[in-house]
């Protein structure tokens, strides 16, 4: 990365756009680029995630009984927390995105910080979630010994439920990563209405967190 | 016509009713494959003789497709596509819907053999013994990784999955013996993974499983196998439950506790020690239950009276091994194994 | 700052090697490794790529020889286990889906679009030292573990092997994520950095070649990333998402790994054909015949080849209607190769067609596509792969497409391209003789496997009936020719690369954009802006003096 400290201050008040890669001969087009490869590589995010789902719809076909027996050993009360965490940082997320393309950068690293807060506190939850699935034994595999779900077939949910949520709470933890970098930069003023395109696109990882989320949390705690 | 065909492509003998139809398909594909191959291969090596580069500054005029040649590049190929595709697909329906009467045998496939076993009670290890001119229909699974029955001669093939049934049938026509090979890679020893189909003429086979039936308590433990690592519980212990409910061997036999009922539970069962009536002590492996099924009074177990019915004919030689598949299946330690499923 | 691109450039007679190129802009092995010139890049990716056609090429010969005879000959049943899972990993996920794209893509990609480079340089050689660690890594276990599973790692066999498969999962995991890398940078290239006069319809066709390609690459291999998790994480901590004995489904896993693995084998073959494109019209001196039908033509397979993955599944117990269906679509990309091959044959028609190595090689690609391809419809013939699904009909079915086609077009690429990327030219009888051997070899390798799965012949075979016998002889002895004719190839290139003629802008007359940088190019491609005022497969107006030119050697 350039240091931000080479970079002059432009008189409204934020670090010059690091210059241009010389293979672009505009800043749009620049943009333009770094936008287009952040949505196709969500869509192979988007894809990586299909294959669980697949998963999920083929057993839930064969074991009916022991994935709703095992609904219900979910907590919705925790679940609905997480969801509503991650619904309300993905607003802030987009509020942030907002503030950083008008240049007000201050705001958009507070904003940034609560929605990180917000990761932090969904990743506790699931924590918890957790700790309680090893003391039941509800676990995948061959590790499985949970004596509340009678049907054939629990051991199967818990591959796909921890395989899931294991591979969502992998991506929360990028995000946050991502999330707390564009906020440092932030907090150093670099962006400004010709350049914020690192906010967008780690605020677009994001969401697709929080997308991916809105589909495991129905299918795993309600249905 | 035929025989030069099938010789000229290494194919091997014609065995089945089937492998008629698949042939004729195959010479017309193959020909049009070699055909067309040559055609434009050929053609690019006539184009380079006619039009190669004569002089160093030779010009070339500009020259595009009519749409005439795009239709034709894009028909041509697709009729004939389709004709192997209506053919293909009629003979692959055929091939997966038995006709009613075809007789039943189970093949099971695991590391690295074949077994077979047939309603009427005989099994057999490595050979399958079936009447010619008659539809045979193989039930097929696997009991640790997945195989694939293949008979050449026959033309036919299918997977043998670990917990589910496959199937395919086949009408042999030449008495013979013909090779079985395994065609889905399964460990060390997949390419000595062999058996042999004996076909024989229909009266001989009646005479056959006859004498077989005659000899069969000795042989009714072929089923048994005590290395068999993999205990199904997909569909092929589901299987075994549906064929005890509709047997009635659950109004003697609890399986969701291990109470005793008329009969001792199925619930950890297997590989119990078991004391006998005459004070013998086993432990049940599959040969024991099978056993107990086909001849329950042979071994009685203490505390108990020879009430059970025997099983003998009643149950095929699949049908026993999925029940003995269920009864693996009923561990305490792992509840969620127990009754339930799909059902 | 604008320069017109109207002619290909002349070179003057004597051509003389440029002072400053890519090549010795920057001496140190740092200046290497560090790079962010996408040139410089598909050189790393070069050797690569060839050191893994070595290794790959020396398991195949074990693999012949261990077949000389049927019963053991050289190795034990488990190596031989062991050499074809090794054959088949290293060929497809470290030499074949890398090598056109990632080496010719990257470096002319580019330029064929008047860039200066692809969209995210970084992300490019990232995605080098990515490919390099999966490949370690998967290579480390395939050593140390020894995988025995074939490369199509068929639960539940793959997840209770004892041999540890973990890390080649990882390994081709890891390896997925550099081919994401670079079908994602290719994409956003197309999109974002094609120069004045570069429209969708007068882009290369090897451009609309690659760009189906990367569409693929990018949909297709997020899946197969997942899978190998799924089965690394089975095979590790016994889940049993695939394993029956858990209540898992192995059919699953099929459908997972070939949703991936089947529009995989078009990531393999559409760069080929977008090569013979590009290298037909340079040696036939003429336009390409329907160019909107091949170009769209790519599109079409990159799409349909998506929903055709069922027809590795016909004697799995798939029910007649599925299998009918897949059938049916495979069929349909056929035709779309078809429309491909007969334009292809088509722009010989009239033209000037000069007898070089690269010639031979398109001879060479075009009948064994046809014939390849077309066994390949014979396969998807549902009622014809009941006798033919995992024979040697299938191997060879494949490796005439991967062997017989890939390869030729990689090697029509290599000679074709060979003084673009370093400035020489190589000698061309050398070069047709080569030619002329893989050729031979290759069909006396490949044919008598057609016949040995008409036969019976089941693959993964370490020891085979004494009936089988004849035809393996025939095919090992086939394979040695092959062998010979690649390391004469590799003799010649290496001595070229230092004392070969030097070639000068444009050896070939060629009218691709690429030929119109020096040979080797600059660092920068070009020193300004270029303005593309024709397309890239116009030849009716060849000019006086590039007439004159001729091609090489
Ligand atoms: C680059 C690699 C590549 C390519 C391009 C293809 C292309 C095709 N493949 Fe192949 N295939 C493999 C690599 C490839 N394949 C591999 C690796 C396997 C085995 C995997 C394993 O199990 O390990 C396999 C296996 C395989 C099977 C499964 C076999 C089995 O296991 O039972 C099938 C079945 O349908 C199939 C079909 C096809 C079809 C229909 C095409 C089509 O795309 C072909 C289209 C091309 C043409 C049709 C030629 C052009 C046609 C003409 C010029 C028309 C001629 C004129 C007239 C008819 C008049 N392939
Ligand atoms: C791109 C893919 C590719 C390529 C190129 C090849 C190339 C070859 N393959 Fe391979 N093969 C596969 C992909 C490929 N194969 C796959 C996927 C399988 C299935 C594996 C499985 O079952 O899981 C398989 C399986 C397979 C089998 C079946 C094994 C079995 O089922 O038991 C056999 C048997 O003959 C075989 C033989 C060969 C031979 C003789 C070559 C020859 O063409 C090789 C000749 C090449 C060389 C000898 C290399 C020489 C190179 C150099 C000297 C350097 C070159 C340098 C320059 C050009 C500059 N292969
Ligand atoms: C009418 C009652 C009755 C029916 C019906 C019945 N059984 Fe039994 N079964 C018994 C009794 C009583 C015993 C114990 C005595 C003995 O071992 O023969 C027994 C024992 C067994 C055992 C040995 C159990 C042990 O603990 O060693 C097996 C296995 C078994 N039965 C299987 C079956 C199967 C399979 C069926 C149905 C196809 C079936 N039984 C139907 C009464 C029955
Ligand atoms: Cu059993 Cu291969
Ligand atoms: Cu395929």
């Amino acid at each position: 990365m350039q240091s931000s400290a080479a970079r002059k201050m432009t008189p409204e008040g934020w670090l010059e756009p690091p210059p241009l890669p010389h293979h672009y001969d505009t800043i749009e087009n620049h943009q333009a680029a770094l936008r287009f490869g952040m949505w196709l590589f969500l869509g192979t995010e988007v894809l990586l995630f299909a294959g669980i789902f697949l998963g999920y719809f083929v057993f839930r076909h064969y074991f009916p009984e022991s994935f709703e027996q095992a609904a219900r050993h979910l907590s919705v009360v925790l679940g609905t927390a997480n969801t509503l965490l991650l619904l309300t940082s993905s607003l802030t997320v987009a509020l942030a995105h907002h503030n950083a393309e008008h240049g007000k950068n201050r705001n958009a690293f507070w904003l940034l910080m609560a929605s990180v807060s917000m990761g932090a506190g969904f990743l506790g939850i699931k924590a918890v979630e957790y700790t309680e699935k090893f003391h039941e034994g509800a676990l995948p595999g061959k590790f499985f010994s949970f004596s509340e779900i009678t049907a054939p077939g629990g051991p199967v949910f818990y591959v796909v439920y921890f395989f899931s949520t294991g591979l969502h709470a992998l991506h929360v933890v990028v995000g946050m990563s991502l999330l707390t970098w564009v906020a440092i930069r932030c907090w150093r003023k670099e962006f400004s209405p010709t350049y914020y395109a690192p906010v967008e696109n780690a605020g677009l990882y994001w969401h697709l967190v929080d997308l991916v989320w809105i589909f495991l949390y129905p299918l795993l705690y309600l249905v | 016509m035929n025989e030069i065909m099938r010789r000229l492509l290494f194919l091997p003998e014609q065995a089945s009713t089937f492998a008629h139809d698949v042939d004729n398909l195959h010479y017309f594909v193959i020909t049009v494959t070699m055909v067309s191959s040559l055609a434009v291969g050929l053609t690019a090596i006539a184009f380079f003789w006619k039009y190669r580069r004569r002089h160093e500054n030779q010009a070339t005029p500009f020259v595009a497709p009519t749409a005439l040649f795009e239709v034709l590049a894009i028909s041509v190929p697709l009729f004939f596509f389709l004709v192997w595709f209506a053919i293909g697909f009629r003979d692959f329906v055929k091939l997966s819907s038995p006709p009613p009467e075809a007789m039943d045998v189970y093949v099971q496939g695991k590391q690295w053999m074949w077994k077979f076993a047939y309603p009427e009670g005989p099994n057999s290890i490595g050979v399958l013994h079936v009447p010619a001119n008659r539809p045979v229909r193989l039930l097929i699974t696997s009991r640790d990784v997945i195989h694939s029955v293949f008979i050449p001669a026959f033309r036919v093939k299918m997977d043998a999955l670990p917990g589910r049934y496959t199937e395919i049938w086949f009408t042999a026509t030449k008495p013979g013996r013909y090779q079985i090979l395994c065609t889905e890679y399964c460990g060390a020893q997949h390419s000595k993974m062999w058996g042999e189909v004996v076909v024989m003429a229909p009266e001989a086979f009646d005479e056959w499983i006859k004498e077989q039936q005659r000899g069969l308590v000795s042989r009714q433990d072929v089923l048994a196998d005590e290395t068999g690592q993999v205990t199904p519980q997909g569909s092929l212990a589901q299987w075994g439950l549906q064929v005890a409910v509709r047997q009635g061997c659950l109004r003697c036999h609890n399986v969701d506790t291990k109470e005793p009922a008329t009969g001792p539970s199925w619930v950890d069962l297997y590989q119990q020690q078991i004391k006998l009536t005459d004070g013998r002590e086993i432990v049940a492996d599959e040969a024991y239950l099978t056993e107990s099924m086909m001849e329950p009074t042979v071994k009685v177990v203490a505390g108990y009276q020879e009430l059970m019915p025997n099983y003998q004919g009643k149950l095929s030689g699949a049908e026993a091994a999925a029940i003995v598949e269920f009864i693996k299946s009923l561990r305490s330690d792992r509840t969620v194994q127990a009754v339930g499923g799909e059902e | 700052m604008t320069a017109p691109i109207t002619t290909a450039g002349v070179p003057p007679a004597g051509a003389v090697f440029p002072k400053k190129s890519y090549l010795n802009d920057g001496t140190t092995i740092r200046s290497w490794l560090l790079t962010h010139d996408h040139k410089r890049i598909a050189l790393l990716y070069l050797v690569a790529v060839l050191i893994a056609l070595f290794l790959g090429g020396v398991f195949a010969m074990v693999i012949r020889l261990e077949l000389l005879t049927p019963g053991p000959t050289i190795v034990e049943a488990l190596t031989y286990n062991r050499m074809f899972t090794l054959h088949g990993l290293i060929m497809i996920f470290m030499f074949m889906i890398p090598a056109i794209p990632a080496v010719f893509g990257n470096f002319f990609l580019p330029i064929m679009l008047g860039a200066k480079d692809v969209a995210f340089p970084k992300w490019n050689l990232t995605s080098w030292y990515v490919y390099i660690a999966g490949s370690t890594l998967m290579l480390w276990g395939l050593i140390t573990g020894g995988a025995d599973t074939g490369w199509t790692f068929y639960t539940p066999y793959s997840t209770t092997t004892t041999t540890n498969i973990t890390p080649v999962m990882l390994g081709v995991f890891i390896i997925g994520f550099s081919s994401i890398l670079t079908g994602l940078n290719f994409i956003v290239t197309i999109h974002t950095l094609r120069a004045p006069g570069v429209t969708w319809f007068r882009m290369p066709l090897f451009v609309w070649a690659v760009y189906a390609t990367s569409i693929i690459q990018v949909l297709a291999t997020p899946v197969l990333g997942l899978t190998t998790l799924l089965v690394a994480a089975e095979h590790t901590f016994g889940f049993g998402f695939f394993d029956p004995a858990r209540g898992g489904d192995p059919i699953l896993f099929q459908h997972l790994f070939w949703f991936y693995s089947h529009p995989a084998v078009y990531i393999m073959v559409l760069p080929a054909m977008g090569v013979i494109s590009e290298v037909i019209c340079a040696v036939a001196r003429k336009n390409i015949f329907g160019y909107k039908m091949i170009a769209m033509s790519s599109l079409g397979i990159a799409f349909v080849g998506f929903f055709a993955w069922g027809h590795h599944l016909f004697t799995s117990g798939q029910s007649a209607f599925d299998a009918g269906a897949f059938a049916a679509i495979s069929m349909l990309v056929g035709v779309f190769t078809a429309i491909k091959v007969f334009n292809w044959v088509g722009t010989l028609y009239k033209g000037a067609i000069a007898f070089t190595a690269p010639f031979a090689y398109i001879c060479g690609f075009l009948f064994f596509l046809v014939f390849g391809g077309m066994t390949g419809v014979a396969l998807a013939t549902v009622s014809l792969d009941v006798h033919w699904q995992d024979t040697y009909f299938v191997v060879a079915h494949f490796h005439f497409i991967m062997v017989g086609a890939v390869i030729m077009g990689f090697l029509a690429a290599l000679h074709y391209w060979f003084p673009k990327m370093f400035g020489r030219k190589y000698p061309e009888n050398w070069g047709l003789l080569a030619a002329g051997l893989i050729v031979l070899g290759f069909n006396a390798t490949f044919i008598p496997q057609f016949l040995l799965g008409n036969a019976g012949m089941p693959r993964r075979y370490y020891e085979y009936p004494e009936r089988f016998a004849a035809l393996n002889v025939a095919s090992t002895a086939g394979a040695s020719l092959l062998a010979f004719g690649f390391i004469i190839i590799a003799i010649y290139l290496a001595i070229s690369l230092k004392y070969g003629e030097v070639a000068g802008r444009n050896p070939w007359g060629s009218r691709g954009y690429e030929w119109d940088v020096p040979s080797p190019p600059p660092t920068e491609n070009f020193d300004a802006v270029p303005v593309f005022t024709r397309g890239p497969h116009e030849y009716q107006d060849v000019p006086e003096e590039l007439a004159k030119v001729g091609h090489a050697i």
